[in-house]
């Protein structure tokens, strides 16, 4: 849903970053707790990047595995969802791992 | 693109002052002379027409010929190529802006609260029932975002409290720069409370800070006990979870206690206040939580 708009932001994020340069790669880092949906994001891409200096560009998406870390013994564990349970029976876990919205590195010729 | 229902659209976000009646353009968004927003067509997604209302210079007619298939194959020629490290959040960007806002919420001592909620669930009742109990204690006065309309800074306007409606066209969510040129159309006086109420949505919302004080998830319990674990993030970006309509459990088959399992799931630190807005059950419990932020802010 809010795809389109995070899609704007990094096209232009990239655009200012390359100035004259022509975009032929953006790689992003998109944790899969993230509340964005990397498929979405793929498709808003190139209708972002029409007549930008991004056009024609290859997006590669690395997806970030969810990780948590148990506050009360420590234990880091896989999430799937924002929430879970430790081994120990604590609820409470921080998110260590799985929420990035990141531009990485931009490609350009 | 629409971004909430795929649509073509290029309705740009716009701010209406209640008070003046003037309406302007969210900064740097500057809105296109016809802003005809036609929403009435069937959600048909074939992009051939051209944009050119708003961009003179080409014809923009966003006819993707290839699938979207992206095979990544990698087998374009490395002709000078460099690979530059950005390392950027993509939502930086809106951060900062709202920390500015949240700074120039500090400085006038302005207690900001934003209100989330899927649409229905009840939040411009309770702004409603919220400044008639509290006008006499607090200047109280509101920022609404929906995608279009005015209707829900009209009922805000008859309860006398000062409000701006912003109308987010195509977007499903208020951002930081929408808030801020919101804020400069209200004008809230200092020592105040500003109560921001977002577009109806339970996803967006959570991922864009305006630079408010918290946010205040509302759920009616018309909804169903699971909506805090089908979407998580928004009641753990909520530091409260407000259970309206608490007057109808009698007639429906909500299971509260498994909905405050659920939430606490998502959010252990998560405060839960049940209330009825129209009959004004449990108002006083948020009426102690609000007056419990304002005293702390000082």
């Amino acid at each position: 849903m809010h795809e389109l708009g995070i899609t704007e932001n990094i096209v232009a994020i990239v655009s200012e970053r390359a100035g004259e340069q022509k975009v032929c790669r953006v790689k992003l880092e998109i944790g899969k707790l993230s509340a964005i949906v990397p498929d979405a994001v793929r498709f808003c891409f190139d209708i972002c990047a029409k007549d930008t200096v991004l056009e024609g560009a290859v997006l590669e998406i690395d997806e970030i595995d969810g990780l948590g870390k148990c506050n009360s013994c420590g234990k880091e564990m896989l999430l799937s969802l924002l929430a879970g349970t430790c081994e120990c029976g604590c609820r409470d876990l921080k998110c260590i791992a799985g929420q990035e919205l990141l531009i990485k590195e931009m490609e350009v010729v | 693109m629409c971004a909430t229902c795929g649509c073509s659209d290029d309705a740009q976000p716009k701010v209406v002052n209640l008070q003046t009646g003037q309406s302007v353009s969210v900064d740097n968004k500057p809105m296109p002379a016809d802003y005809s927003h036609d929403h009435g067509h069937l959600h048909d997604h074939d992009h051939g027409h051209s944009h050119d209302d708003h961009d003179p210079g080409h014809s923009h007619d966003h006819d993707h010929g290839h699938p979207y298939d992206h095979g990544h194959s990698h087998d374009h020629e490395r002709k000078a190529s460099k690979t530059i490290s950005l390392e950027e959040q993509v939502l930086a960007k809106n951060d900062k802006l709202a920390e500015r806002n949240r700074g120039w919420f500090d400085g006038a001592n302005i207690l900001a609260l934003n209100l989330v909620a899927s649409p229905g669930a009840g939040k411009t009742a309770l702004l409603e029932r919220t400044i008639a109990d509290l006008k006499k204690e607090f200047n109280i006065s509101v920022i609404e975002g929906d995608q279009a309309t005015l209707n829900d800074a009209e009922r805000i306007q008859k309860t006398g409290a000062k409000v701006v409606q912003i109308n987010t066209g195509a977007g499903c969510h208020l951002d930081a720069e929408m808030l801020a040129t919101g804020l400069k159309q209200l004008d809230p006086p200092r020592d105040s409370i500003v109560f921001i109420e977002n577009v109806g949505n339970l996803v967006c919302p959570a991922l864009f800070d305006l630079g408010e004080k918290c946010k205040v998830a509302i759920l009616s319990i018309t909804e169903g006990e699971d909506k805090p674990v089908k979407y998580p993030h928004m009641f753990r970006a909520a530091e409260v979870m407000i259970l309206n309509k608490i007057d109808l459990l009698p007639h429906l088959s909500f299971d509260l206690e498994a909905c405050k399992k659920y939430a606490l799931s998502v959010n252990p630190k998560l405060k839960i206040i049940e209330l009825s807005a129209t009959k004004g059950d449990g108002l006083e419990l948020w009426y102690a939580w609000v007056r419990q932020l304002v005293r702390a802010k000082v």
